[in-house]
């Protein structure tokens, strides 16, 4: 029975991760791309949940560890003819330069992982509001580095020729390998200690685990992760600094949030959830019809929805649509199995 | 990269001291302070970091802006920027703030920032991405000259408004019965709660109050920056939410100088910084900020403790 249930831990997000992409394969090549967000969204938010999720510390900071898995991969994988023209400025190693796909999206992951551990080294120290501030103070600093600093990317404009190597496939490999990761590491023995530190500080301590350190091996995998997650966006669209600054900051906590925050189940929920419902406005916007009603909403209707149904579902359900509670089979079902 | 080094410092030091640039950062600083009040205020009563302040302000902008563009009176158009806050206010402490009081910090946080994007967005709707203008107390930009210095108006406005709004705040936390109850809610909520302080109440009261300092700032912002975007406002929440738990937010005064010491700074490196470094404006504050939290995380002036009183 345990046995079981771990593996549902497991095997109900890779199933609703599997089953999205198989939707998703079946739709028109116009829809498809909402099925794609989504999945990346999935490796998104299951990256932020291995911090903020185990610790019960909340990130602002994530989407700088997101962004340079953009820039870095970006930069790296845009053919070398095309550097001059796009980033004039660029330094030599880094427009003389070209790799493949997948060593563009580990280097991403690399990049991500160390400018985490680095951010971390200090500020894991830090705890409550502290925490909150200094770690979107990092998110200021990183967006405003990326958008003037015109010799590590494109400053202002948008990447364009990036390879878009992101579809279906690799995205959905992606976002399994992104789940694996998060559940090797919570069932870990470090992934135990860092929850133990989450529900009871004082106790954790009391028993010799040291928070600092817990945390910041998370802050690490967690930038890892989301880096990655930044590599496999920009393989997908051509995004400016823009697009990596507070409104995917909030996005991506709003997704956590919805789901529940403390269970991977509800990061993988709260990702799918946000992201269909997002995709539905967004088709609404276009003007669709519904109930054999034309629906046309005006375009920017999306945020408004998301941040109403986030608001909304904090009020009634603060724990978020699972809880945050792991996957597990109805009570009955379970009884009449037994 | 940094100004501070080489050949550049003493020109920075020249800039720095320069009276012009002085009079500039405490006016900035005076606005900081406000908005500091305003969110250290609700904080207090509260526990609840109120991210959506910057998105009162700037609906009250839009208001000005509304009454601008019809010509109506001065005062009519702030009135209306007073109305249509503190109705906001009012609504937010209902739908939102009351029923997550039970809940945790982080919740609070996330539920604002969320009120603030929706806020946010709907003004994005509503009035689109190139906003409206506010013009009608622009002449408060033209300078007097005092000693040599040029001071805009609107700085000896926000200096003097500043200064009267802090002592009436004092006066009320200090003098008053609902200002008595807010420092026994701000203390100890429960205990305050047995003892008769109704917990609504002094909510209220406090979310009126921040609000009415919201639409004072809208009132002084509109004059520098006309142009009013539906991101009006969020640069500086951001800077003063910074700020606020720099000073340290648990107490008022603490709240109240962080928010003027983020503006004075922000406004004497943007003074002093060499034009080719002032796009680096935010990064230099965020890195003091960081700096700041790691050498004293519970507040920079918060040492003497027990002495200061906590709203």
């Amino acid at each position: 029975m345990r046995t079981a249930r771990t593996a549902g831990e497991l095997l109900a997000p890779a199933t609703l991760v599997v089953a999205t992409a198989i939707l998703g394969a079946f739709v028109s090549q116009a829809n498809e791309i909402y099925f794609v967000t989504a999945l990346i969204s999935v490796s998104t938010v299951v990256a932020l949940y291995v911090f903020v999720g185990n610790s019960g510390v909340l990130s602002f900071g994530h989407v700088s560890f997101f962004a340079v898995g953009v820039w870095a991969a970006g930069v790296l994988s845009i053919p070398e003819s095309e550097k001059p023209a796009t980033m004039p400025y660029l330094f030599d190693f880094l427009s003389s330069t070209t790799v493949g796909n997948v060593a563009s999206l580990a280097i991403a992951a690399a990049v991500g992982g160390v400018f985490a551990l680095l951010v971390g080294l200090p500020l894991m120290r830090l705890s409550g509001l502290a925490a909150g501030i200094a770690t979107f103070a990092v998110l200021g600093i990183t967006n405003n580095v990326l958008r003037y600093y015109e010799k590590i990317g494109p400053g202002l404009n948008t990447f364009s020729s990036v390879p878009e190597t992101t579809d279906l496939v690799q995205a959905t490999i992606g976002a399994i390998l992104v789940i694996a990761a998060a559940f090797a590491y919570q069932r870990s023995r470090i992934g135990r200690q860092l929850r133990a530190t989450r529900e009871d500080p004082a106790a954790a301590r009391a028993v010799g685990v040291s928070i600092y350190r817990q945390r910041l091996v998370a802050f690490g995998l967690s930038g890892l992760l989301i880096g990655f997650a930044g590599g496999l966006y920009i393989h997908f669209i051509p995004i400016n600094v823009d697009a990596v600054y507070l409104d995917l900051t909030f996005v991506t906590l709003a997704m956590l949030v919805i789901g529940g925050t403390t269970s991977l189940w509800g990061a993988v929920v709260g990702a799918l959830f946000v992201s269909g419902l997002d995709s539905f406005v967004a088709e609404m916007e276009d003007g669709m019809t519904l109930l054999g009603q034309t629906v046309d909403l005006p375009s920017g209707s999306r945020i408004v929805v998301v941040s109403a149904i986030m608001a909304l579902v904090l009020i009634v359900r603060p724990s978020g649509l699972t809880g945050g509670r792991e996957f597990s089979v109805p009570r009955v079902s379970r009884k009449a199995a037994a | 990269v940094s100004p501070l080094l080489g050949s550049g410092l003493g020109d920075f030091v020249t800039d720095a001291v320069d009276l012009q640039v002085q009079v500039d950062a405490i006016g900035l600083g005076a606005i900081f302070a406000l908005m500091a009040v305003g969110i250290g205020l609700v904080f207090g009563v509260m526990r609840l970091v109120n991210f959506a302040y910057g998105q009162l302000i700037m609906a009250g902008a839009f208001a000005l802006a509304y009454a601008s563009e019809r010509d109506w009176p001065v005062a009519a158009g702030i009135a209306l920027c007073f109305v249509v806050v503190l109705a906001l206010s009012l609504a937010m402490e209902r739908v939102v703030f009351r029923p997550l009081r039970s809940q945790s910090a982080a919740v609070m946080l996330i539920a604002t920032f969320a009120v603030s994007f929706l806020l946010q967005s709907i003004a994005l709707l509503w009035f689109g991405p190139l906003g409206k203008t506010a013009t009608s107390l622009v002449q408060l930009n033209r300078p007097v000259s005092v000693g040599g210095v040029d001071i805009r108006k609107i700085t000896i406005v926000a200096i003097v408004t500043a200064a009267v709004c802090l002592g009436l705040l004092v006066l009320l936390l200090g003098r008053t019965s609902i200002g008595l109850h807010m420092r026994a809610a701000a203390l100890d909520s429960s205990t305050a709660r047995l003892l008769g302080v109704r917990a609504n109440m002094v909510g209220v009261v406090s979310v009126l109050v921040a609000g009415a300092l919201a639409a004072l700032v809208a009132v002084m912002l509109t004059v520098q920056y006309p142009t009013v975007t539906p991101t009006f406002a969020l640069q500086e929440t951001i800077l003063v939410l910074a700020g606020v738990v720099v000073g340290g937010m648990t107490r008022l005064v603490p709240a109240t100088l962080g928010g003027f010491l983020i503006g004075y700074v922000s406004g004497l490196l943007g003074g002093a910084l060499p034009s080719s470094q002032s796009q680096y404006l935010p990064s230099f504050l965020f890195g003091l900020v960081i700096l700041v939290l790691l050498l004293r995380p519970d507040g920079l002036f918060t040492r003497s403790r027990g002495l200061v009183e906590r709203v």
